[in-house]
């Protein structure tokens, strides 16, 4: 990591000693903890719609977050502008929580030696990928689409990367800088039938580049899943209503576990006791069958990182071992407060916000069952496999995610299309009805992104084939 | 026209990067700058949980290249970063494809009268004043009911900023606003479990914003009410939305009338104008030129007049929402609706939005169902804006014989928004706008509710 380091000062324009001085001044006694933030990114899409590639954008965006805690207390401040009296500023509104003048004396960073692994390596040229290059990829996918069956009628498509420097210096005498790309594609179909409209999309990515997308022409695949959900909609039945089983299918439906148990075991509802899940920790809260884990140290997905906003190398964290809740997800504020191990949690969607306790890929490891067998299991039930967004209130525990591809299963086979419908359930008590694990583990496709107090960062879920006993599934037919 | 806060002027940079644009070889240029400065403190049991602090800025170019056009922004400002952005974005223009319909608006449709609209109050908040007022918001909250134990928080923030807008066919405007808000977020607990709610108030004049006494009291009286939720059987009921979620409503209808929800096929209401979408005493409108309104503003993101206009009148659905390029694929004029994102080339969207109040007081609607459901919170993402199909998370009460009877929660309600709209039978007399889109109460006649 070491060159990225220094290319990465070298783009901020600040000095070690600049860096020192400016945590001094914040970093007073009563501060316990203080950290700069430098971030540079650089965002460019190019969009597809009617059969032409009209749009095209970019976004240039740099700057620095100083953050000091003290006790439950965070004081906090960004600039755009990175001089050192912008620094020395933000670092002084950064302080004021901890009502002391401010320091003098610098608190001396050293260089994180390079790090053994670098989860996407990647050169600047993959991520910047080439207009043209855009185009023709889009091009493709459209004409792919069309071709998938004449009764799509308009293909939308993007293609959007990040590329991100930054640079965190703590008052723990750390200084660690990443680079971190991010790419997705994302399609969406209208077909047409009758009058009859319906919709279906498809999309990908990751810490990867172009290549990723060309391999096996895996663009087109997009395209083709994005049009085959469209039309697999058009003779879709209105979903059931009420309280029934369903099997999930692999994957992105790991959603339920993002929005079910994730959220409520981040540190700070836990340590401010607003999580349904406070209080619960070695307490049965799923069945033997799940074990769940959030790790931030796989290859190239959406979710991963080397290290988190706070400099902390991302782990693997058992969240529920066979049932049993043994661990929360912690940045360095919460850990120290709860008296639990920090487990490089702690995000932030630029240094325009605080770090938070975040997921990275939060999934389900694989059972034993057969996934055909888990389907047969169903007399009269619900087969999803695929899902638009979801939503948690942390409090009560209470949880939707919505379908956007459904069947019904009727004497354990799949039969008809549904309609997209919510599914709603409590979090602390839907695992509990997990009966069947199959043994078919798959990661999504790399396209989440999470919402929390207003910030927005990518994420990555995962699930084998599972059997929930009984959830309420909100469609319209009773 | 409100004067400009701040010393820097913006207008000198945006002329000068239109002049560079040109030099590069664009045909015509846009240019949008934003700054502002924020100040936001949250407490939590008493004490100072978070205490945020900037001010920012960052500009946004569109440069069309005959009718290849592509747009960028940036918040680095200075002179050698802004002549290779500019350099840049030309390239990428000249990278797209010709779309015939691409362009800025034609001369002699741009905003030339600024009145006076009362969204900026340069207000200078203290960071202790603010910091006094979210403790003084929980404190009430917690005052007014012992069965609040916990608390996510109280909330004050301000904020004031500036938009300035400059395109190579002369036009050149700027505003300024601001914004302040209060919010609390108590816990309420009993044996069985926890529940949390909220309110807050928001204004563009710090002197109309309620009191944090208010405040406090209303988010607790909303939480404790929810305790003890429980669910209820799968039925096909009378539905009752509060304000705050009957603007949710709106909102989806917002993103159906959208100029590019609708030219690309993604809107349900495709091919409805002039059409009855509702029952006769449904009167919606847009007005950008609200005084004081969270959506207000002199001119749109191309520079075009707002204005007041109907979206629905007597269940007639009378405009979409258009910006020039959405218009143009509808064969219709813009409605002075364009949005803008910073570095965004426009899209279409509302300013103030809201449906006419009623004859029908809230108390006499609910005293109309005997059974039923009241739905105060909806959480979830399930709407289909293509086909209208509408099933969300929803938590309320139970309605027996025209009274609220029990909380309930873990259900779902599912419709589709077309028939929704139709199916509308009361609406409430109690319109208060609380954001850029308001409705007052408003009861449906039946959405199917799944429970146990």
């Amino acid at each position: 990591m070491a060159n990225e380091e220094s290319g990465a000062l070298a783009r901020f324009g600040v000095t070690d000693r600049e860096i020192e001085q400016a945590l001094g001044r914040v970093k007073v006694s009563t501060v316990d903890y203080a950290d700069l933030y430098f971030e540079y990114c650089q965002s460019e899409s190019v969009s597809m719609e009617e059969g032409i590639v009209k749009r095209a954008t970019k976004s240039i965006g740099q700057g620095v977050g100083v953050r000091a805690t003290a006790g439950e207390k965070t004081g906090f401040a960004y600039s755009d502008e990175l001089t050192s009296k912008d620094l020395n500023i933000a670092a002084d509104t950064a302080r004021y929580i901890a009502e002391s003048a401010q320091g003098t004396a610098p608190v001396p960073v050293t260089h994180r030696p390079a790090l053994a692994r670098n989860l996407y390596p990647h050169d600047r040229a993959d991520i910047e990928v080439a207009t043209r290059d855009r185009v023709t990829l889009l091009n493709a996918i459209d004409a792919e689409a069309r071709r998938y069956d004449p009764r799509i009628k308009n293909v939308m498509a993007a293609y959007n990367t990040e590329y991100k420097v930054m640079l965190v210096a703590t008052s723990d005498g750390l200084m660690v800088g990443d680079i971190q790309p991010l790419s997705r594609l994302q399609v969406t179909c209208i077909a047409e039938e009758n009058g009859n409209r319906q919709v279906g999309t498809f999309g990908g990515g990751g810490r990867i580049g172009l290549e990723y997308f060309q391999d096996d022409q895996r663009y087109l695949q997009f395209a083709r899943d994005a049009a085959r959900e469209a039309i697999l909609n058009l003779s879709a039945v209105d979903a059931p209503a009420g309280v029934m089983p369903v099997v999930l299918g692999g994957g992105w439906p790991g959603i339920l576990l993002h929005e079910a148990i994730g959220h409520g075991l981040e540190a700070d509802f836990n340590r401010k006791k607003t999580s349904a899940f406070s209080n619960l920790l070695g307490k049965k809260v799923a069945s033997e069958a799940c074990t769940i884990v959030d790790d931030g140290t796989l290859p190239f997905r959406r979710g991963s990182l080397n290290v988190d906003d706070e400099g902390t190398p991302t782990s693997r964290t058992v969240l529920i071992e066979r049932g049993i809740l043994r661990g929360y997800i912690t940045d360095k504020l919460n850990a120290r407060l709860m008296g639990i191990p920090v487990t490089g949690n702690g995000r932030r969607e630029s240094y325009q916000s605080v770090v938070l306790p975040r997921m990275t890929n939060t999934f389900m490891l694989a059972g034993e069952s057969d996934p055909q067998d888990i389907i047969k299991s169903v007399k009269t039930g619900l087969y999803a496999v695929s899902f638009g967004g979801g939503q948690v209130d942390i409090t009560n525990g209470k949880f939707v995610f919505s379908a956007s591809e459904a069947y019904l299963i009727e004497d354990g086979q799949i039969t008809k299309p549904v309609k997209g419908a919510t599914l709603i359930g409590n979090g602390p008590e839907i695992l509990t009805k997990v009966s069947m694990v199959g043994h078919d583990l798959k990661l999504d496709e790399g396209i989440g992104t999470c919402g929390k107090e207003g910030q927005s960062v990518p994420v990555g879920v995962g699930l084998p084939t599972i059997r929930i006993d009984e959830i309420t599934v909100g469609g319209t037919k009773a | 026209m409100t004067r400009m806060i701040g010393e820097q002027d913006y207008t000198n940079i945006a002329q000068d990067l239109l002049s560079r644009a040109k030099k590069h070889g664009a045909t015509a240029s846009d240019v949008l700058v934003a700054d502002g400065e924020t100040l936001s403190v949250q407490v939590r049991m008493g004490a100072v949980d978070r205490l945020t602090k900037a001010r920012e800025k960052r500009l946004g170019l569109r440069v069309f290249f005959d009718q290849r056009s592509a747009s960028a922004s940036t918040s680095d400002f200075s002179r050698d970063s802004l002549e290779r952005f500019v350099g840049e974005t030309c390239a990428l223009a000249q990278a797209v494809v010709e779309d015939p319909v691409s362009g800025l608006p034609e001369n002699g449709q741009y905003a030339t009268e600024f009145p006076e609209l009362h969204i900026h109050d340069a207000t200078k908040l203290q960071t202790d004043q603010q910091i006094d007022l979210a403790l003084r918001a929980e404190r009430a909250a917690f005052a007014a009911d012992s069965r609040i134990t916990n608390s996510e928080g109280g909330e004050c923030d301000s904020s004031s900023g500036r938009i300035i807008l400059a395109n190579s066919h002369g036009f050149m405007g700027q505003y300024a606003n601001s914004s302040f808000s209060l919010s609390v977020s108590p816990i309420a607990s009993d044996a069985v479990g926890m529940q949390r709610d909220y309110w807050y108030g928001v204004n563009r004049a710090f002197a109309k914003l309620e009191s944090p006494e208010a405040i406090g009291q209303e988010a607790t009286r909303r939480t404790v009410r929810k305790l003890g939720a429980r669910k209820v059987s799968t039925c096909r009921v009378p539905v009752i939305f509060d304000p705050e979620v009957a603007g949710s409503l709106l909102g989806h209808l917002c993103s159906a009338l959208s100029g590019y929800a609708l030219y690309k096929g993604a809107s349900f209401l495709i091919g409805q104008l002039g059409q009855q979408i509702a029952p006769d005493f449904v009167t919606i409108y847009d007005d950008g030129r609200m005084p004081g309104g969270l959506g207000t503003r002199p001119f749109d993101g191309e520079g075009l007049p707002t204005r007041k206009q109907a979206m629905v009148e007597r269940g007639r659905l009378t405009s979409y929402l258009l910006d020039t390029y959405s218009g143009k694929k509808l064969g219709l004029p813009s409605t002075g609706n364009a949005a803008r994102s910073i570095g965004e080339s426009p899209s279409a969207g509302p300013t103030n939005f809201y449906m006419v109040p009623g004859t029908t007081r809230p108390e006499d609607i609910l005293a109309s169902v005997k059974q039923g459901l009241y739905v105060t919170d909806l959480i979830g993402f399930g709407i289909n804006m293509v086909t209208g199909d509408y099933s969300r998370g929803a938590s309320g009460f139970w309605i027996e014989n025209g009274e609220l009877a029990y909380p309930v929660e873990e259900i779902t309600i599912a419709g589709n928004l077309k028939q929704m709209y139709t199916n509308i039978e009361t609406i409430g007399t109690d319109l208060v706008f609380r954001g850029r889109i308001a409705c007052p109460t408003v009861k449906l006649a039946e959405m199917m509710l799944a429970g146990n």
